[in-house]
């Protein structure tokens, strides 16, 4: 791409604002899935008792229930993902292409 | 043999089950079988419509963009369920009920584990991979930089992950398909070596991506019922499932909970953490599953799709789960599939199962759904397992062809028409390499062959990628040095640590120079430090360019300006 319309792009201020806004959603659910995850795994190592305990009285446990969302959790901020970055994000990709290569 | 199996059918990522093995020859003896019309059948009917998909896909494939990406005409729902085909392996299937099976609750812990890699893809690697590359993860990783250094040092952690996933994929699945079809095991090594060549070399991506399709909706329809019919059985109440569980397993209780005992999946918590960084960034890393996102149109696509495989995948894991607690329930407790004369020698039902540990599910399929449904079962783990090593056999091959051939040796001026050639010449090699190794590794525990490829693509591939799309001071030579210390960490963690060092080595108990089960930890820490400061350190006239390459890429990464259309091919 020429030099011309690669800065006329970073000068425009959607484009600075597509990519703070986007990489600050990325990161914070990056973050986010780490916490959740690695929180899991150290629940494992350290408190295995906890999970093991019974969530209502039954066999069921508190550890079954957490496992199972940590997988829901995880294909839910996914889809929250696509759905920013196929909408909002999608929209203003355009837009910034439209105007600076007029 | 069969502790070589739960090993090499659980992935097992460094990890050792201590279950009390009896002599597993004699176990395979009890279990093998002879011709079963119908499981061989379906599996008849299976390999002649991925023939005849192969035969329509060559037609398509031409060019380069074809072989490599199926010329960017993937849809994003079908590339997600390729993706997932791609990724849910026999060994997941199989792998993870009988874990679940043995263990209990354990096995929920690596399903965890194995999915949340995928969400990582999505907030950080697809949208920038789709619009900076076109066949392989080295376009991008060697975007801005010196080409011959980093195609060189993606090819090798392509290769190497490629290798090591590959034979132990192919050691699994010739030992279970001696199990579930009663082949010699050289006679399934050859099988599955040939069909993959096939479908591989004329069908180039697009066979390839059709025979995952068709696979993970198989596998996804096929483990469904079983889930459904082991449900029904308990009025649709999984804790009615789990009460009647604890109530047969001879752990009891223990079964709902996290196991500590030797060998049990997590043994420390500095190795549960390496192991987890491991599955988590391996994920991100692992070449053939990188490859996918370039068969979709767009970055729109690209994140479709991962969306969609996310769902499958973690749908499927769930599914392993109850499958496994259904095989508790109704494979434990029938006599029929339960070996007497081990029962009678101490074993415990778990253990005295017939075919022991990787039949959990093929045998619940028998129960709850007759010879049908465990023909059905059977073939479609054979099907399971052709998907993934073509696979990986394509991204093998793109790594030697695109990467090695065509930008190194050739300088980038290779024509289309040799550079496929060789790429079809390069899977024929692979495919006698799978099928070479595969029978001679056929007594050895193959299972740190995933853990390994993992770790290396935690600890190579991921660090280069991930840094060259975001870290603008990033230079040619600190990605090659970091990548490098990263992949050779990793592949010397593994060798050293017990499982390889002692298992395979036959070396003394406790010489093992590591004790960390997998060495993501060190190995991903050291390849980011290394690419960092050497990087840093860089004054040289290259390492200019590469940081003033950074804007370019960066803006193509974000907007998709300039990236390849699906029709720009």
């Amino acid at each position: 791409m020429a030099a011309t319309s690669l800065e006329a792009i970073q000068n425009n201020p959607k484009y600075q604002h597509l990519v703070a806004t986007r990489r600050s959603l990325g990161v914070t659910l990056s973050i986010l899935v780490c916490v959740i995850y690695f929180g899991f795994i150290l629940l494992v190592a350290f408190a295995p008792s906890f999970l093991g305990a019974s969530l209502t009285g039954g066999v069921t446990t508190v550890g079954i229930l957490v496992g199972v969302l940590v997988i829901v959790l995880a294909f839910l901020l996914t889809g929250y993902y696509v759905n920013r970055a196929n909408g909002a994000y999608d929209t203003l990709t355009k837009q910034i292409i439209e105007e600076t290569t007029k | 043999m069969n502790r070589k199996l739960l090993h090499a059918l659980t992935l097992g990522v460094g990890l050792t089950p201590g279950l009390a093995l009896a002599d597993g020859v004699s176990t395979a003896g009890a279990v093998q079988r002879s011709f079963d019309p119908i499981a061989v059948g379906m599996f008849v009917f299976f390999v002649l419509v991925t023939l005849v998909i192969t035969y329509w896909a060559a037609k398509r494939t031409k060019t380069a963009a074809q072989f490599y990406a199926a010329g960017g005409g993937i849809t994003g729902l079908q590339n997600g369920l390729a993706i997932a085909g791609d990724y849910m392996s026999a060994a997941s299937f199989l792998g993870i009920s009988a874990f679940v099976y043995a263990w209990g609750y354990d096995g929920l812990i690596y399903s965890v584990g194995w999915l949340v890699g995928w969400p990582i893809v999505t907030f950080l690697i697809a949208e920038p991979l789709r619009n900076l590359g076109r066949f392989t993860f080295a376009d991008v990783a060697s975007f801005r930089f010196e080409q011959a250094p980093i195609r060189v040092l993606a090819a090798c952690g392509t290769l190497v992950t490629v290798a090591f996933y590959l034979i132990a994929q192919m050691v699994g699945a010739g030992a279970l398909i001696k199990i579930l079809f009663g082949l010699e095991y050289w006679h399934a090594e050859v099988l599955v070596g040939c069909l993959m060549i096939l479908y591989v070399t004329f069908g180039g991506m697009i066979a390839t991506t059709w025979v995952q399709i068709i696979k993970a909706c198989l596998l996804l329809g096929g483990a469904t019922l079983m889930a459904i019919l082991v449900l029904a059985a308990f009025g649709f109440n999984p804790g009615a499932l789990f009460a009647k569980a604890v109530e047969v397993h001879p752990l009891g209780g223990a079964i709902m909970g996290p196991i500590f005992k030797p060998g049990a999946p997590v043994s420390t918590p500095l190795s549960a953490i390496s192991t987890g960084l491991a599955l988590m960034f391996g994920t991100c890393g692992l070449p053939h599953i990188l490859m996918r996102f370039f068969t979709v149109g767009n970055a729109k696509e690209a994140r479709k799709s991962v969306f969609f495989a996310t769902g499958f995948i973690g749908y499927f894991y769930i599914l392993t789960f109850i499958i496994g607690f259904g095989a508790i329930v109704f494979v434990s407790t029938n006599p029929d599939f339960i070996d007497q004369a081990k029962l009678q020698a101490g074993a415990s039902v778990i253990t005295a199962t017939k075919g022991f540990p990787n039949m959990a599910a093929p045998l619940l399929a028998k129960a709850v759904g007759g010879d049908l449904l465990f023909g059905f079962i059977s073939a479609v783990a054979f099907a399971t397992m052709l998907a993934v090593v073509s696979g990986l056999t394509l991204a093998g091959a793109s790594a030697i062809s695109h990467d090695l051939y065509a930008t190194v040796f050739r300088g980038g001026k290779a024509n289309e028409g040799d550079e496929i050639r060789v790429s079809k010449i390069a899977t024929v090699c692979l495919g006698v390499f799978a099928i070479a190794v595969g029978i001679l590794a056929e007594r050895l525990n193959v299972a740190f062959g995933v853990g390994l490829a993992f770790a290396i693509a935690a600890s190579c591939n991921f660090p280069v990628l991930i840094m060259s799309m975001f870290w603008k001071n990033m230079t040619t030579r600190g990605a090659v040095v970091g990548g490098f210390l990263g992949l050779i960490t990793a592949f010397l963690g593994v060798v050293l640590s017990p499982a390889v060092w002692e298992g395979i080595f036959g070396n003394p108990k406790g010489s093992a120079l590591v004790t960390i089960d997998n060495p993501a930890l060190f190995s991903m820490l050291l390849a980011f430090v290394g690419i960092y400061v050497v990087s840093k350190l860089d004054s040289s006239a290259r390492a200019s360019k590469d940081r003033a390459g950074f804007a370019a890429q960066f803006v193509r990464s974000q907007t998709g300006i300039g990236a390849e259309g699906a029709a720009a091919h």
